[in-house]
């Protein structure tokens, strides 16, 4: 059983939806025992981090998501949920994140060319970096939906893949058990649906 | 680098999707579960999803397709019609849209994208502006295209952008349902006053009008059709097809 930690923020419906379609049982829930008992967690979000980071902490989920990372549950953050993964973030100010991947979550802005739109949406090529088992189902150059305006820095020795957006833009980070992506697997189609099912341990032909 | 999107629309009426001509004389189609798995399975970037239904009694039975639809896409779902105040976003977010579209909504409360903005991020909230020529004037149109507001089209969608819509969908009444291509005039000067992602909608009468759209509009994210996509006039992966072989980029 997943997972889906329910902090009140983020459209859990697609998520729900997704590993329904892959024959997987998930729950969206914020019950330190469902949380306890579960095989997998994912940690999902949309919005500001400070915003997300305050709630997290307030229902106490900060504490239990740590704890069953550090004791080797397998644990995935989408979007805004992996960049809550980090040690801090520049977003509307400095917020300290869960600390379990090493790097800072900084603003597009500036660091990209001027004519590119912020936020980045839409659907963008991954660039595969060695072979994490959360992309055994994907090819390089697969592509999936983004939707964000800041993104995971000076984590180059977490990265699984890059995306480009007019310079290399960190798309998903690992480090043994915890795993996260910028974009959102829920959304990318049939691409997305294979990186879930990989997250789920499981190998497609 | 992000690939130019091609986007299905699909109008609902009393749970079934219709498309008419010059927004009259609508025609059912099919059951928008059916076609929104089919679009998300056969390559559609994203898909848009209609409600034109005017009861309330048509809006609960919307309220539970757009359930059952989203259920079964996985693709971006953007959702519009009859968002009128922020229990409207509430709703159909928690449908599972990813982002809500407004229209009329917007030109009767100035506030509502600001506050949608706030509250669920700019990249939630898209502008959909309905575009007619009035003595050769661009005016936005309210209510399904049927008034005359009088405002000035480009500078209501600038406006719409700087109070915090991340993406606008301009649909020109002109050219909808004609078939003879996108409005590109309008287009081109909608471009030149807003930096987010402009969808064309209105006008495409065969892939050669996608092609058309982005060699000459080459910062256009989107195109937008319905009945070419629903009636299998033209197919998604062919399309895509055809756009790469003349250098668009896009997901294939």
């Amino acid at each position: 059983m997943i997972a889906i930690i329910d902090y009140g923020v983020g459209n859990l419906f697609s998520l729900e939806s997704s590993f329904k379609a892959i024959g997987e049982e998930s729950v969206v829930t914020r019950d330190p025992a469902l949380i306890e008992a579960a095989d997998r967690l994912v940690l999902p979000g949309v919005g500001a981090f400070g915003d997300a980071m305050q709630k997290l902490v307030l229902t106490g989920m900060d504490i239990f998501v740590k704890r069953a990372a550090n004791k080797g549950k397998p644990l995935l953050g989408i979007c805004l949920g992996m960049q809550l993964l980090f040690e801090k973030s520049y977003e509307y100010g400095e917020h300290e994140g869960l600390g379990l991947i090493k790097g800072e979550v900084v603003p597009m802005a500036g660091t990209i060319p001027e004519d590119l739109n912020i936020p980045q949406i839409g659907w963008n090529k991954l660039e595969l970096v060695g072979d994490s088992p959360l992309f055994k189902n994907t090819k390089n150059g697969d592509f999936v939906y983004f939707v964000h305006s800041y993104y995971g820095d000076n984590c180059d020795e977490s990265v699984i893949a890059y995306t480009d957006y007019g310079r290399k833009i960190t798309a998903a980070v690992a480090r043994d058990n915890i795993y996260g992506c910028q974009f959102h697997p829920e959304k990318s189609g049939e691409t997305g649906l294979r990186i879930l099912k990989a997250f789920c341990g499981r190998v497609e032909e | 680098m992000i690939t130019k999107r091609i986007i299905p629309c699909l109008d609902v009426r009393d749970g079934r999707v219709v498309k008419g001509k010059n927004f009259k004389g609508l025609k059912d189609v099919s059951s928008p579960v059916e076609l929104g798995s089919y679009y998300s399975e056969c390559l559609a970037d994203e898909l848009v999803f209609y409600d034109i239904t005017a009861s309330s009694d048509g809006r609960k039975l919307f309220t539970e397709i757009l359930r059952e639809v989203a259920a079964n896409i996985f693709i971006p779902l953007t959702v519009g019609g009859g968002i009128g105040t922020m229990d409207d976003f509430d709703r159909v977010l928690k449908c599972g849209a990813d982002k809500v579209s407004v229209n009329t909504g917007a030109i009767k409360d100035p506030d509502l994208i600001s506050q949608a903005a706030r509250k669920y991020g700019d990249q939630c909230v898209v502008i959909s502006a309905d575009i007619k020529r009035v003595d050769g004037k661009f005016h936005v149109f309210a209510r399904g295209g049927r008034d005359d507001t009088g405002m000035e089209g480009i500078s209501w969608i600038k406006r719409c952008v700087d109070n915090g819509a991340g993406e606008v969908v301009v649909n020109s009444i002109d050219t909808d349902g004609v078939k003879e291509g996108f409005d590109l005039d309008l287009l081109s000067e909608v471009l030149s006053v807003v930096n987010v992602p402009v969808i064309a909608s209105g006008g495409a009468g065969g892939a050669d009008s996608f092609l058309e759209l982005f060699k000459t509009l080459p910062d256009i994210s989107a195109g937008l059709a319905a009945s070419i996509f629903h009636f299998g006039e033209v197919k998604i992966p062919e399309l895509k097809k055809l756009l790469r072989d003349n250098d668009i980029n896009v997901r294939l």
